[in-house]
Parts: structure tokens; C-alpha cells; sequence
């Protein structure tokens, strides 16, 4: 052995492999910085992605509302005196409004000003008071203080969306009206409160009106089919292909190869197949929830089977051999033993494949569901739209109040997709057995 | 063993089968007295209560299962063990009798009754409108259905078309009624069928078994007739969209403006489908979402299945997977709400003209929603790799991230590119990003700044708003949704091939 200290060469050699580690070692580091960057990165979107849309949609879980004297001028409710319900129930509760309005905000005397004073109250607010006059038709010649809600414009001012800096031409709210809300906030008539409306209403072309209700109901209905449809198909066919099917025959290949690309087909194509099949051919009603629902239940089925299998695949052989030799037959074996030890892994596999489908939109689009609908769907077969359907209509309106509600609706459906997705866990903490 | 329960179920079967027939008597009733009440002023849909008869299938089914389970019992004397199977599968053995051929029935009723009354209506109608084209006849047809129903306006209201929905709907009402009383015929045949064979020597388990496995393979089947069924609506349409417009010009062509007149002299009737331009608006989006996701989802799973500690995988994992699990209609609103604007106003600020549907956005979001398929299914394949593979390079010296790269990815390439495939065609066939984030002209350009369209796209704007199935416009849809399927499938096929063959060498 030479002495490293003495031999010029062995001393280069030993300097430049120091450098070679520590070139290698440096590599080492920034390979694993590139990781570490790469899920940085991807968490980082995750993050950017839920906190533009919660910070976008909180908001709109409030409304707003104003307190007004209104005056429930029997002249105007009812001129007869009758006081029936058919008349206080088509008259012009508008007129309220306008008397109301212009009592209260100074100035709002000429037609223009009486227009955009009338402007800061929803119009839909005229269909309260009615239902107030009809819950109580004793009111009818009083004044009361009564909150109405605002309008879409008022209430993006309020939570602060609408900047007083930028001149009034560019803004959605005048000064006049600026003038007036800043008065009513000065003597505490306005108020904020938890937009109930927002969750269990229907639609509406006024921002302030509009709901989610009618969509959740409508996801409700579809679900309901696609789980009726999907769930029993999808066990009874994996059952069969994992406990019963012949193996290497090539009608069994077949289905399995079915199955696999069935699941990798575009949304879309489904929602063609939909179109063609059940609408057009079987002329099935147009936007309707079973329809949308036997449409998703056919792209779920490949989920579903699939999970399905893997949880049959998990129960060991034993389990089978032991109740065969006790004198089961083949289908009790399944029914008995088999189905309730993978029925954990089932639930789980068919709750995420129902995830899926409550955030599925293409194909809902091409049967139909994109109706603009008011009523909240009494059954399966009455027009609907669901809740992605109903973000994507909404998207569409550029109004800032629009957005809003779209960001809260995205909300309250990630709020369903994860609580779908902790239930499955919960089930697959709770009941997975390993053996 | 002396079976108790003899006398107490067959009155719970007597009271559940007279239950289920009331069940549609009952809600029958005001229905029709509201019918007569009515009068002529307006139509209104016939009462067709179809969930009741579902509802009242199951009872009756429910009934018969009691039914042959106690009676199973009485003809064996109350002795179980003198029966060939446990009371319960005579029962099944009468509930499948009783509900089946009921249930089956209803199905085919309920997809044969509408041709057949259409056929009808259509048949009754006076010669002056019967004679008409085919075309002409189905819009009468629907204007006969919306009339019937009570809901809209006929184009042609006249007495004709108000007698033809009287007629339609006086059919239907008929129709229904008489499938109820089909459906109580067959269940109460079946039932007193399935009773009738009741002996104790009678191998019930064995029909009942026999039953469900022919069940089994029914829904099995299930999964076959969906692909006949893309593959035919598909076709079929696609094939009469080719009459109208030559198959090369479609697939080769390189403009497209799919917008038909209505009328014949309007300007630029003609309409032009050429597909290349959604091709390339495809391609370049999925390029834009390839270069995102492939070096972020693959680089995060070599960095969980190399160098993350346990315990941080566990929740990086998850974390990372619900990236998969948010809809794409949210991916959508977030692409046209919030990337879209950044990249125009990045634009502006460096003085880059970036269109506000740019491709650049579309494809970014679409990228970041494909990180967790690239990254989970990379990690399966690297996690596949034998350890004696790691070890050995190791033991020569390697470095982690020499290992990494001259050892697994070498080692797992295959099913790599076969999960970077599975991803493509994910991207292809993606609509909702698309259909909010990219644009609507089909320019063809590489130019990712500019706005391009997408297959997806054009099919949901073909598709939605009015459709006539007699247009070029739609049938159009059908054609670029055959390409669309047929392209995935191909991807599909060929990535899943490379991935199980690969496997198959390390196992």
C-alpha cells in the first residue's frame, strides 16, 4: 500500500473521487428536490384549487336584508274587502315595495330614481310579503317593519365585491343607491343573515333567488336510479365471474374484456349512448332523472363489478372449503358466507362509484338535463337538473353573484362527494377484515 | 322438530297480497273520478301510477314467499326434516313463481306498449294526415305526444290533432290497465302454480339456486350488450351522417364549421366537417396536460415509493388522490375563472397575446387533474420492481437517484408509458374542462396560446340545444363520438397490454 501523503497520483485520484461523490451526492440531493418540488406542486394546486373556490362561495351562505316600513294598503291588496285568498294572492305586492322604497329614501321621487330605488330590493321579495299577507291576512291595513332581501347588487356591495373608489358609471350600483344603503346601514336596517333560500330553493334568473335545492333533490333522484340499477347488476355480475363463471371459456373472456373497456370509455360516449338508446329509440321524457340515472348506472356498472371482485378475490378459500364440506351447496356458500364477509369491500367500492357518478356532467348534458328548471322535482320522471349540471349552467353567467353561487355550489357538492368518501373509509376501517 | 308458525303467516300472506292489488285501486280512484270530472277542456296525461304496480309486484312476491313457506310446512305435517329443503327456499320457490314472470312481463310491456300505441294513434288518423312523408309524421307524432301530455302547444292544433291525443291518451289509459290486469293474471297464475307444486318431496333449493345462477348470467350478459349497444347507436348514426357528408372529407378535412342553414338560400348553407381541426385542438390540449402531469405525477411517485418515509406517504397519498376524486365540472369552472384570466393577464404583462380560452389553460387544468392517475399508477409499477433489483445496485455502490434512473425506471418503463397512455386517453375523452375552459373556433393551430376546440367540445355543443336527427349538424356528434370511442378504446387495449405484460415478467 502506498502512502497517500507521498504519491502525487494516488493523491489527485483520492481528490478527484472526492469530488466525483460529491458530485454524485449533489445529484442524489437534487433528484430528491425535484420530488419533493413535484408534490409540492401538486398539493399546491389542490390547495390553490379549494381556496379560490371557498373563497369565492363563502359569501354566499349570507343574504342580505333590509328593514323597511311597508304599509299593507288594502287599496292596493284588496279593494273589495273580502279579504279571500285568491285576491290577496294575485295582487301587486310590488306596489308595496315602491310605496315602501319611496317613503323611506330620500329623493326617490322621479321615475329614474324610483326605478333604481326599487332596484335594491329583490323582486323576488314581493312573493314574501305575499306569503306573509296569506299566512296572515290580519295584517292587511297595518304597518309593519318588515326585512326584505336585497338584490344581487346591494348584496355584493355589502360583502364588499362592489368598490365605492371606481366612478359610477363603471360600477352595477349608482351613488344615489350607495347614498340610500349607507343610510339604512347607518340607522341598522340592514342585516345579514344565513341564506337558507340558497340550499333549498329552486332556480331563479335573479342571483339573489336562486337555489340549489331543486338540483340536490334532482342528484337525489338520479342516484337513487343509478344505485338501483347499478348495485344489483354490478354484484350479481361479479358473483358470477368470480365464484361461478367457467374458467378459460371464451364467452367469460368475453364479458371480462367488456367489462374493462367499458370503464376506460369517455363519460361522454355513455351520455351518446343515452341519447340514442333511451331517448330517442325507447322515448324516454327528455331532462329526466331515471333517465339520467339508467345512463350513469351503465358507467358505474364497471366500477362496481370491479370493486366487487376484488372484494370477493380477498375472502380467502378457506372460507368456501369449510362450508362446502359441511354440506353447503355452491349458492349457499356465496349467499351465506361469501357475500357478508366482502359486503364491506362492496359498499366501499359502490359508494365511490356513486361519488363518481353525483360528479359526473357530460353525459347528463347530452340527454337533456341543461333544462332551465324552477320546481323542485317531485319524482324521477319530472324535469330536473342535478348538482354539477346546475354549476355549469351557472358558470356560464358572467354576473359576480352568478360566481358566487357557482363556487357555493361546488362547495356543497365536494361537501357530498366528501362525505361519501369518508363513509367508505370508515367502512373499510371498520369492517375490513385481513386474514 | 315441530315448526310453530303454521297458521300466522298464511293470514300475513292473505293480507300482504290483498294490500298490494288495493294499493292500485285505491290510488286509482280519484284519479279517475278527477277524469270524468274533468271534462273536455283541457287534456291531461292519463293516471299511470307505474311505481304502485312495482310496488305492488314485490308485495305480491313478498305474499307468495310467506304462502309457500307455511304451506311447505303444512303438507309435510309440520315435520321439517321430511321436506327435501328448508321452508324458506319453498317459499322463495313461490315468490319467484309469483314475481318473475309478473316483473318480466311488466319490463317487456313497458318498452313494447309506446310503438304500439303510436302505431295506433297513427293508424286512426285521418288520410289527409297520414299520408304524409315519414318525417313529417314523426313531428305530427311528437305534437300528439305534447298535446296528450297536457304541456305545450301543437304546431297544428287543430280538432284533428286534438282528437288524435284524445285518441293517444284514452289508448294509453287502456293500455295501462289492461298490462295491470295482465300483471295480476300472471302473478296470480304463477302463485297458484308455484303452490300447486308444493310437495315435500319437491326440490325446491335446487330451482331456486338454479334461478338465481341463470340471473347471475343474465346481468352478467349485461356488460356485453352496453358495448353492442355504443357500438350500434354510434354506427347507426354515424353511417347516416356519412350519406350526407363523404367519409374522407370528414376525417381529412381541414375546416370545420358545422353550422347548417335552415333554409336552402341562406348564406354558407353548406356547412363544412372537416374533423382535423378538433383532432389537432385534441392533441395539442392533451400535449399541454402530458407535459404538466407526466414529469409531476411521475416524479411524485418515485418520491413516495423511493424516498418518503412511511408514515408522510400515508397522508401524501391520500392527499394527492383527491386531486382524482374532484368532479370536472369544478376543474372546468377553476380553469375558466382562474387560470384562464392569470395566463391573459401574464400575457399582458410581458406583451404576449394569450387568447381568454387559450389551449395553454384548458390543458394546464387538465394536467393537474390527471397528476394522480400518472402518479398512482407509476407507483404501482416502480413498487412492482423487485427489491433484489434496488439491493443489487446498491450493493454496487449506486446512489438512490443513480438507482432510480439507470435501474427502476429502465426496469418499469413499460408500465410506465402503458399508464402515461391510460392517461392520454383520459385527457382525449375529457369534457367538462374543455367544454367550460377552451374555445368554440376551430382554428388549426399549434399556437398554444391561441383558443383551439376539442372533440368533446363540438360533440356538446352539437348536442345540446335542439336537436333533428335529420341534420348533418347532429349526426355529426355521433360520428366524432364513434372516433372518440374507437381512438380510447385502441389506447386503452394497447397500454393495458404493455402494463399486464409487463407484470407478468416480475411476479
Amino acid at each position: 500500500m502506498t502512502d497517500l501523503a507521498n504519491d502525487p497520483t494516488a493523491a489527485r485520484e483520492a481528490a478527484s473521487a472526492a469530488a466525483r461523490v460529491r458530485r454524485r451526492y449533489a445529484a442524489e440531493r437534487r433528484f430528491r428536490l425535484y420530488g419533493i418540488l413535484a408534490i409540492g406542486a401538486a398539493l399546491s394546486f389542490l390547495v390553490l384549487l379549494l381556496a379560490s373556490i371557498v373563497l369565492r362561495g363563502y359569501g354566499a351562505f349570507t343574504a342580505t336584508e333590509v328593514e323597511l316600513d311597508v304599509f299593507f294598503d288594502p287599496a292596493v291588496l284588496d279593494p273589495s274587502g273580502a279579504l279571500d285568498r285568491a285576491t290577496l294572492g294575485g295582487a301587486d305586492y310590488r306596489r308595496l315595495i315602491i310605496a315602501a322604497v319611496g317613503d323611506r329614501f330620500e329623493g326617490a321621487e322621479d321615475r329614474r330614481a324610483k326605478r333604481e330605488a326599487l332596484a335594491m330590493i329583490s323582486t323576488g321579495a314581493r312573493f314574501d310579503l305575499r306569503d306573509m299577507v296569506l299566512e296572515n291576512p290580519g295584517i292587511v291595513g297595518t304597518t309593519r317593519k318588515v326585512w326584505l332581501q336585497t338584490s344581487a347588487d346591494i348584496d355584493m356591495l355589502r360583502k364588499g365585491f362592489i368598490t365605492r373608489e371606481v366612478s359610477e358609471g363603471e360600477r352595477r350600483v349608482s351613488d344615489r343607491q350607495l347614498g340610500w344603503f349607507d343610510s339604512l346601514a347607518a340607522d341598522g336596517q340592514v342585516r345579514t343573515v344565513f341564506n337558507t333560500r340558497f340550499l333549498t330553493g329552486g332556480d331563479s334568473r335573479e342571483p339573489e333567488r336562486a337555489g340549489i335545492g331543486g338540483a340536490i333533490v334532482g342528484s337525489l333522484f338520479t342516484m337513487l336510479v343509478t344505485l338501483l340499477l347499478a348495485f344489483p347488476f354490478g354484484v350479481m355480475t361479479a358473483v358470477y365471474l368470480e365464484e361461478f363463471a367457467p374458467k378459460n371459456n371464451k364467452w367469460v373472456d368475453l364479458i371480462e374484456v367488456n367489462i374493462n373497456n367499458l370503464a376506460a370509455v369517455p363519460s361522454i360516449v355513455f351520455g351518446l349512448l343515452g341519447l340514442a338508446v333511451f331517448l330517442n329509440f325507447f322515448e324516454l321524457p327528455r331532462s329526466a332523472p331515471v333517465v339520467g340515472g339508467m345512463t350513469l348506472a351503465l358507467m358505474t356498472l364497471p366500477t362496481i363489478i370491479i370493486a366487487t371482485r376484488s372484494a370477493l378475490k380477498a375472502v380467502p378459500p378457506s372460507i368456501r372449503e369449510a362450508a362446502l364440506g359441511v354440506g353447503a351447496s355452491s349458492i349457499q356458500v356465496v349467499t351465506h358466507h361469501v357475500l357478508p364477509l366482502a359486503l364491506p369491500g362492496i359498499l366501499t367500492g359502490t359508494i365511490i362509484g356513486m361519488a363518481q357518478a353525483l360528479g359526473e356532467t357530460a353525459p347528463l348534458l347530452m340527454i337533456g338535463m341543461v333544462a332551465f328548471i324552477v320546481d323542485i322535482p317531485g319524482g324521477p320522471t319530472d324535469p330536473a337538473t342535478v348538482l354539477p349540471v346546475q354549476i355549469f349552467l351557472w358558470a356560464d353567467s358572467p354576473e359576480r353573484a352568478f360566481v358566487e353561487k357557482t363556487a357555493a355550489a361546488i362547495m356543497v357538492l365536494l361537501f357530498f362527494l366528501i362525505l361519501m368518501n369518508a363513509i367508505a373509509i370508515l367502512l373499510r376501517r371498520r369492517f375490513e377484515r385481513r386474514w | 322438530m315441530r315448526y310453530e308458525r303454521t297458521g300466522g303467516g298464511f293470514n300475513l300472506a292473505a293480507l300482504l297480497l290483498a294490500a298490494g292489488f288495493s294499493l292500485i285501486a285505491f290510488h286509482a280512484g280519484p284519479a279517475l273520478a278527477l277524469d270524468t270530472a274533468g271534462g273536455t277542456a283541457g287534456l291531461t296525461a292519463p293516471f299511470r301510477p307505474i311505481y304502485l304496480v312495482l310496488a305492488a309486484i314485490l308485495v305480491a312476491a313478498l305474499a307468495g314467499f310467506y304462502m309457500g313457506r307455511t304451506q311447505s310446512l303444512r303438507t309435510a305435517g309440520g315435520q321439517i326434516r321430511d321436506l327435501h329443503s328448508l321452508p324458506s327456499y319453498y317459499g322463495f320457490y313461490v315468490a319467484l313463481w309469483c314475481g318473475l314472470p309478473a316483473f318480466v312481463l311488466f319490463v317487456a310491456w313497458m318498452i313494447v306498449e309506446p310503438g304500439i300505441v303510436d302505431d295506433m294513434v297513427l293508424a286512426g288518423l285521418p288520410s289527409s294526415l297520414s299520408e304524409l312523408p315519414p318525417q313529417r309524421l314523426g313531428l305530427i307524432l311528437n305534437d300528439i305526444h305534447n298535446l296528450a301530455a297536457g304541456e305545450g302547444f301543437a304546431r297544428v292544433a287543430d280538432e284533428q290533432m286534438v282528437a288524435a291525443a284524445r285518441h293517444y291518451n284514452a289508448l294509453r289509459e287502456i293500455g295501462f290497465w289492461a298490462m295491470v290486469a295482465a300483471i295480476a293474471a300472471f302473478a296470480a297464475g304463477g302463485l297458484y302454480h308455484g303452490r300447486a307444486r308444493i310437495a315435500p318431496a319437491l326440490r325446491a333449493r335446487n330451482g331456486v339456486e338454479r334461478t338465481i345462477t341463470v340471473m347471475m348470467i343474465v346481468c352478467s350478459t349485461v356488460s356485453i350488450f352496453v358495448t353492442i349497444g355504443i357500438v350500434l347507436s354510434l354506427l347507426f348514426e354515424a353511417i347516416r351522417f356519412f350519406q350526407l357528408v363523404p367519409f374522407w372529407d370528414f376525417l381529412f378535412g381541414l375546416e370545420w364549421s358545422p353550422q347548417t342553414a335552415i333554409r336552402k338560400d341562406q348564406v354558407g348553407s353548406a356547412g363544412a366537417f372537416g374533423a382535423i381541426p378538433l383532432f389537432a385542438g385534441t392533441l395539442l390540449i392533451t400535449f399541454i396536460a402530458m407535459c404538466v402531469a407526466v414529469p409531476i405525477g411521475l416524479m411524485s411517485a418515485i418520491y413516495l415509493s423511493e424516498y418518503c418515509p412511511r408514515h408522510l406517504r400515508g397522508i401524501i397519498k391520500p392527499a394527492l388522490e383527491i386531486l382524482a376524486g374532484v368532479p370536472t365540472v369544478v376543474y372546468g369552472f377553476f380553469a375558466a375563472l382562474v387560470v384562464a384570466p392569470f395566463f391573459r393577464d401574464t400575457g399582458m404583462v410581458i406583451g404576449l397575446d394569450v387568447a381568454s380560452e387559450s389551449a395553454l389553460a384548458a390543458g394546464m387544468v387538465m394536467g393537474i387533474m390527471i397528476i394522480p392517475f400518472v402518479s398512482s399508477l407509476s407507483d404501482d409499477v416502480i413498487n412492482a420492481v423487485p427489491q433484489a433489483m434496488r439491493d443489487g445496485s446498491y450493493a454496487l455502490g449506486a446512489t438512490r437517484s443513480e438507482t432510480v434512473r439507470q435501474v427502476i425506471v429502465p426496469a418499469a418503463l413499460p408500465g410506465i408509458v402503458g399508464g402515461i397512455l391510460l392517461a392520454v386517453s383520459r385527457a382525449i375523452g375529457e369534457t367538462m374542462i374543455v367544454v367550460m375552459a377552451a374555445g368554440l373556433a376551430a382554428n388549426l393551430t399549434a399556437n398554444p396560446l391561441e383558443a383551439v376546440t376539442t372533440v368533446t367540445v363540438q360533440m356538446v355543443t352539437l348536442l345540446v340545444g335542439d336537436q333533428e336527427f335529420d341534420s348533418a349538424k347532429t349526426l355529426a356528434a355521433f360520428a366524432l363520438g364513434l372516433v372518440l370511442f374507437f381512438i380510447t378504446l385502441g389506447l386503452n387495449v394497447f397500454a393495458l397490454r404493455i402494463v399486464r405484460k409487463y407484470r407478468e415478467i416480475y411476479d
